[in-house]
């Protein structure tokens, strides 16, 4: 079927696009003219759709997903501007179909925000779905994290093929007893390991209180065994393999584990046959997505954006990056997309920074964050609201250090547009 | 830049133990930072902070000085339920008694007459304060200013659904300047009964309110120890924070 709806949806994106205009706004266009635009497009693929989601690690784990699929020769189509909800999925389609509404691609693997995803899956039924952690994160947005889990459940439901699940966040896990359809497989973790990621509920259990025993818990397809300085060791298919790993971040690493889970089962089942020695390679060569562990080049030396979102986020995000040697900055804002609320600065511990202290403090909020840091007893260079004039200071006060910024979502916007006046920021399309 | 200069190397003027109730089920949206401010203020006076936790099945403290409560989501809520119903009676002394409390937004439901769902099913709370809650379709969201009279304008934010109306043996903390607090009809927000105060805002609400930090410990002191001889902490971050935040929009 010819339709008008694409070039001239096309049309507005390039238009748009040459006015630097806002990624999602050709898809509202397309969406409003032709509603079955993206169902009707999608559902031409060979594979299907398979939806990522979850609170934290969505752009990076579908960016290792989109890759892993790659190394065994599939072509993807994915919404790589972040872009995450059902508009931006049209938006992107627009930019990857021919002029004929056509989508060269065996599967569609999109990253949705997870009040989002529920309304697309309700028009384009997906295959797979990897469904990641539901962790405290713009509360303010989705109410409770128990809702939020409920959206997860309802993404997992429609799901036609397999729900991959996150083995150890009960809210994630639990998700498996509803379902009777789709197969269900799991990522997990080492037990050594399980640690390192409190869940919300844990998040403050005082010190000295009971530490809580693991519980029994399912066969996982894929588990994250250890994470070395950069090297990882992933269990599946009954052996252990060691590969190398150019993502940072413990949190990243296990989210490798679920992109291993979601790629193994896409290419087990009729796609390609998969291939654990090309899998591995792709999955060592995966390079963080913008702004999650991102490391840019200032003054000749290395300047890392570090993405905090909620505290779970905040307290890994520290944990992976300690301070030792760097100059340290933080920007909070509480703009709609980071969260208006800023109680979730009292969920994460600081005294990690108290040995080196923090350089610059920054961002609407900036006030809250150096009280935060007052009452964890950490010292503070200087705080200023304003992002261009702060980040300006802290690298000319930071001159011959490595450096690291810790930023909430809009704020980590702001520093890119300013760091892309003095060095090479990745332009994402 | 020092923040605990104000407490020298004098010696401790005392011993305070604050309780934290239920933080493993009712510590959501940063209940914690109202158990740190408290436990660095009181250093910063010059007190010796002692960190209580009473958990579900816990045998309960003796000799506690202040008591926090937190909020939780709706599973939180209903695990603590009956434990909270078996300390109800001790709870109750020691709020006639005097001891001071906070209560955030799902302890501050709970410590109330009933909490009534919006499926039907009636929650009991404990009644030690006279206030009664509906659960709502309508979640009230966004950050609040509060005019008091005792504490100036106190700062937060709220996330609630369930609707609270006072009854006549408790104040209002305070009228809303921005924002919803308790419902959606009187502009009150929160409660006052003795020493207790019990508010729907997070924060949390303690570290940009120290007013309201330094009444719960200068209360506790003086039932303790007669007199209170307050420290200097240095509150310059708070200062500025409170007035960011109150530009902030909803």
């Amino acid at each position: 079927m010819f339709s008008l709806s694409v070039p001239l949806g096309k049309f507005v994106r390039r238009v748009s696009r040459l006015r630097g205009g806002g990624s999602a706004f050709p898809g509202l266009v397309v969406e409003k003219i032709d509603p079955g635009f993206m169902q009707r497009t999608l559902s031409t693929l060979p594979h299907g759709v398979a939806v990522v989601s979850g609170t934290n690690g969505k752009t990076t784990t579908t960016k290792m997903v989109v890759e892993l699929l790659e190394s065994q020769g599939l072509k993807v189509f994915t919404n790589r501007t972040g872009s995450n909800f059902t508009r931006g999925v049209a938006a992107a389609l627009l930019g990857d179909v021919d002029w004929r509404g056509r989508l060269d691609a065996d599967i569609a693997v999109l990253e949705l925000d997870e009040a989002h995803a529920v309304h697309f899956v309700n028009r384009v039924p997906p295959r797979y779905s990897l469904l990641l952690n539901v962790l405290r994160d713009q509360l303010d947005r989705f109410g409770e994290i128990d809702k939020t889990a409920q959206l997860l459940q309802h993404i997992a439901s429609k799901t036609t093929g397999t729900v991959v699940l996150n083995r150890e966040d009960p809210r994630v896990a639990r998700i498996a007893d509803t379902l009777q359809g789709p197969e269900v497989l799991y990522f997990g973790l080492d037990d050594s390991l399980l640690g390192t990621f409190p869940s919300d509920d844990e998040l403050r259990a005082g010190p000295g209180s009971p530490v809580p025993a693991v519980p029994e818990r399912p066969q996982a397809d894929v588990v994250l065994r250890r994470v070395g300085a950069d090297d990882a060791d992933f269990e599946y298919d009954g052996g252990t393999v060691t590969t190398g790993m150019k993502l940072r971040g413990v949190y990243n690493i296990f989210n490798a584990a679920a992109a291993l889970a979601l790629a193994r089962s896409i290419c087990g089942s009729g796609a390609a046959t998969a291939d654990s020695g090309t899998l591995l390679k792709a999955l060592s060569e995966v390079a963080p997505a913008f702004g999650r562990g991102e490391s840019l080049t200032v003054d000749g030396l290395p300047l890392d954006l570090v993405l905090v979102k909620n505290p779970s986020g905040f307290r890994l995000g520290l944990k992976s990056f300690p301070s030792g040697g760097y100059a340290t900055m933080i920007a909070i804002n509480d703009n709609y997309a980071d969260g208006r609320d800023m109680s979730w600065l009292w969920d994460v511990d600081f005294d990690s920074l108290r040995a080196e202290g923090v350089d610059q403090v920054t961002g609407s909020r900036a006030y809250d964050m150096a009280l935060r840091l007052q009452y964890d007893e950490v010292q503070i260079g200087a705080v200023d609201t304003d992002i261009p004039a702060a980040l300006a200071d802290f690298i000319r006060k930071g001159k011959g250090k490595p450096k690291r910024v810790f930023c909430t979502y809009t704020a980590m916007l702001a520093i890119r547009r300013e760091l892309s006046k003095i060095t090479t920021v990745e332009v994402v399309s | 830049m020092t923040p605990d200069s104000a407490a020298g190397p004098t010696a401790s003027k005392g011993t305070i133990r604050v309780l934290q109730l239920y933080p493993r089920e009712m510590n959501i949206y940063g209940d914690w930072g109202n158990a740190l401010v408290l436990q660095q203020r009181l250093k910063w006076h010059g007190y010796t902070p002692e960190l209580l936790e009473y958990n579900v099945g816990d045998e309960f403290p003796e000799g506690v000085d202040i008591i926090l409560g937190g909020g939780g989501q709706d599973s939180g809520q209903l695990v603590i339920q009956d434990d909270l119903q078996s300390r109800a009676g001790l709870l109750k002394g020691m709020a006639e008694d005097g001891t001071p409390m906070l209560l955030i937004c799902g302890l501050y439901q709970l410590f109330g007459r009933f909490f009534k769902t919006r499926s039907g099913p009636v929650i009991p709370g404990i009644g030690v304060l006279d206030i009664e809650t509906h659960g709502t379709d309508e979640r009230l969201i966004g950050n609040v200013k509060v005019t008091t009279a005792e504490f100036g304008e106190v700062l937060g934010y709220e996330n609630h659904s369930g609707q609270t109306t006072l009854g006549p043996g408790v104040e209002p903390l305070g009228t809303v300047a921005k924002g919803t607090g308790n419902n959606s009809s009187d502009g009150q927000e929160g409660a006052r009964y003795r020493n207790i105060v019990a508010s729907y805002l997070h924060g949390s609400l303690l570290p940009k309110n120290p007013a309201i930090a330094d009444f719960l410990i200068r209360t506790a002191v003086e039932r303790k120890y007669g007199t209170f001889t307050p420290g200097q902490p240095d509150d310059r971050f708070a200062v500025l924070a409170r007035e960011h935040a109150a530009r902030r929009p909803r």
